[in-house]
């Protein structure tokens, strides 16, 4: 009896958790899916009659495709540039022999926690000077950079669980360091970095700072950039905002749902080892 | 061929190196260049420490500083409830693997969304004020964003809200890897449930606490740009501003470079305190075979 009711406290403290956790996302459905006159007069209550019309008026009033579209560009290449170096620097940390090795390792651990504002003023003075203020290449050369240090933690750790011995038999019948990383680790490392992909993805996506600063022409803007531009035009329409955050938030609700499990391993990987 | 063969790590890790140094060392070098001088780009004046004296001069400064501070306290918090979420997950309770992830979900939404709908929930006439006087509780509503005195406690709360499942998710993990043995030594020897939790199970997972009290430090200090530029701007009157927005309202939206370049090397003093902890924290866990 006593074990019965205990259940239950549990329970009813997770289901009320869960509500917390999900209010303010179907608060966003709802709201997106209501007129500005039916939020006014009741911003809590279901949508009576549903609307989709915020949905294309956010294409209509702004950029959003574009935007959209700049934010995947983006994160296709600085997450594949950043994968790429640091598969191969990672590689070389688990498996090579440099001087700085371990300096190299830490400095790489020491910048994960680095604050990005501390960059932001510089970084913006070489855009500046290098013409590429207002172009996408300026926040895919530096989140290119950002997302290094935590690739290269993340790979390295991976890396070195796996057997030395297959490197060394490798390299004993020969062959060449790259083709071992191509033919040996890689194919061993798929889920490993896929689940890279995945949290640096988010990390870009997500991104609002260099974004904001970078970025000031309305078509070159990422998704996060130009949603905040809705807050100072549209102050007063929050269902068409809502309709903004929801899209934004969708492609990062599909990945979820498909592939949490790489979520939680990738997001959680700067706790322990 | 065999010098080939001790160079080859080298090569693999120039790009890291040309790229990490392009991206962090250089303009970490600038930014304490730039904090002495005055004046704008290609226009710079030096003016030895006359930047960190205004900063400390400047009240909104000085109160970005201490909302930080204050905001550090949102990681007790946040550590305290995902423990308790974490040890009731525990428990093996029915749906726990849904439940975590819903829970987690929080934590992989976008900031800026997540800030524009908050600002709407927490609005004087906002859903929580609206819900509030619906059930007569009216007396309870606040200006939880535009009074000085709220604002703060209230980024605070959203920045729970966002955080706690990364902590459920760190500590349900850990608490899974302690031996199952030990619990049930415990239990033979007559412990309780609390007891075990207390005595058995937390000091098990403690580095795990210490680890992800100091992430979340880290975060609270220097990565909450996002939440005070959508939820508030820093206002009303400064009252929420941090040391990131004011950073970024320095530099960009006044142009004073060297000020907010002076505030972001006040800013890195803090954070390095912090990373230090960090990086001592894995050396030891590294030394300690796990």
């Amino acid at each position: 009896m006593k074990a019965l009711s205990r259940a239950t406290g549990q329970q009813a403290l997770l289901i009320l958790l869960s509500l917390v956790s999900l209010y303010p996302l179907w608060f966003i459905v709802q709201t997106a899916l209501k007129t500005t006159q039916s939020y006014v007069t009741d911003p809590t209550g279901l949508p009576i009659a549903p609307t989709l019309a915020n949905f294309f008026d956010v294409f209509r009033v702004m950029p959003f495709g574009r935007w959209t579209l700049n934010s995947l560009l983006v994160a296709v290449v600085s997450v594949g540039a950043a994968t790429v170096i640091s598969i191969f620097a990672a590689y070389a940390v688990a498996f090579g022999r440099f001087v700085g090795q371990r300096a190299f390792f830490n400095v790489n651990i020491a910048l994960m926690a680095l604050p990005p504002v501390a960059l932001v003023v510089p970084l913006f003075t070489v855009m500046v000077q290098a013409g590429l203020i207002n172009t996408l290449p300026s926040v895919m050369l530096v989140y290119t950079g950002l997302l290094i240090p935590f690739s290269v933690f993340f790979l390295v750790n991976f890396f070195r669980e796996l057997p030395s011995e297959l490197i060394e038999a490798a390299t004993i019948d020969g062959a060449s360091h790259t083709r071992i990383l191509l033919r040996i680790v890689m194919p061993l490392s798929v889920a490993t970095t896929f689940t890279l992909v995945i949290v640096n993805t988010i990390w870009v996506w997500n991104e609002l700072l260099f974004a904001l600063v970078f970025l000031q022409n309305n078509d070159q803007r990422t998704v996060m950039a130009g949603l905040t531009l809705f807050q100072g035009r549209f102050a007063t329409n929050e269902p068409l905002m809502m309709a903004g955050a929801f899209l934004s938030i969708l492609p990062l609700l599909v990945l979820y749902l498909a592939s949490q499990r790489f979520f939680i391993r990738g997001m959680t990987a700067g706790i322990g080892k | 061929m065999r010098e080939r063969r001790r160079l080859w790590p080298y090569g693999f890790v120039l790009p890291a190196i040309v790229a990490l140094a392009a991206a962090f060392v250089y303009p970490l070098i600038e930014v304490i260049r730039f904090s002495f001088y005055s004046g704008s780009l290609g226009n710079l004046i030096y003016v030895g420490t006359a930047n960190y004296d205004g900063l400390w001069q400047d009240p909104v400064f000085v109160g970005s500083l201490l909302n930080n501070i204050k905001l550090l306290a949102t990681v007790p918090i946040m550590t305290i409830l995902a423990l308790i979420i974490a040890l009731v997950l525990n428990a093996q309770i029915r749906g726990w693997r849904q439940y975590r992830a819903i829970v987690f979900l929080p934590y992989i939404l976008p900031a800026t969304a997540i800030g524009l709908t908050f600002s709407f929930l927490l609005a004087e006439n906002g859903v929580l004020n609206t819900q509030l006087r619906d059930w007569h509780l009216g007396f309870l509503a606040q200006d939880w964003l535009g009074s000085a005195t709220h604002v703060v406690p209230t980024i605070g709360s959203v920045i729970i809200w966002q955080q706690l499942g990364f902590g459920v998710v760190v500590f349900a993990a850990a608490l899974l890897a302690v031996p199952q043995e030990l619990v049930e030594a415990a239990r033979i020897d007559g412990a309780t449930g609390w007891q075990i939790q207390w005595s058995i199970l937390l000091p098990q997972i403690r580095r795990v606490i210490e680890f992800f009290m100091i992430v979340e430090a880290i975060t609270v200090l220097s990565a909450i740009f996002t939440y005070v530029y959508v939820l508030t701007k820093g206002g009303p009157a400064d009252s929420s501003s941090v040391m990131e927005y004011y950073i970024f309202n320095n530099g960009f939206d006044n142009g004073a470079i060297g000020l907010a370049s002076a505030a972001v090397d006040v800013l890195l003093l803090l954070a390095s305190v912090l990373i230090v902890t960090y990086l001592r924290l894995r050396a030891r866990s590294a030394d300690a075979g796990r």
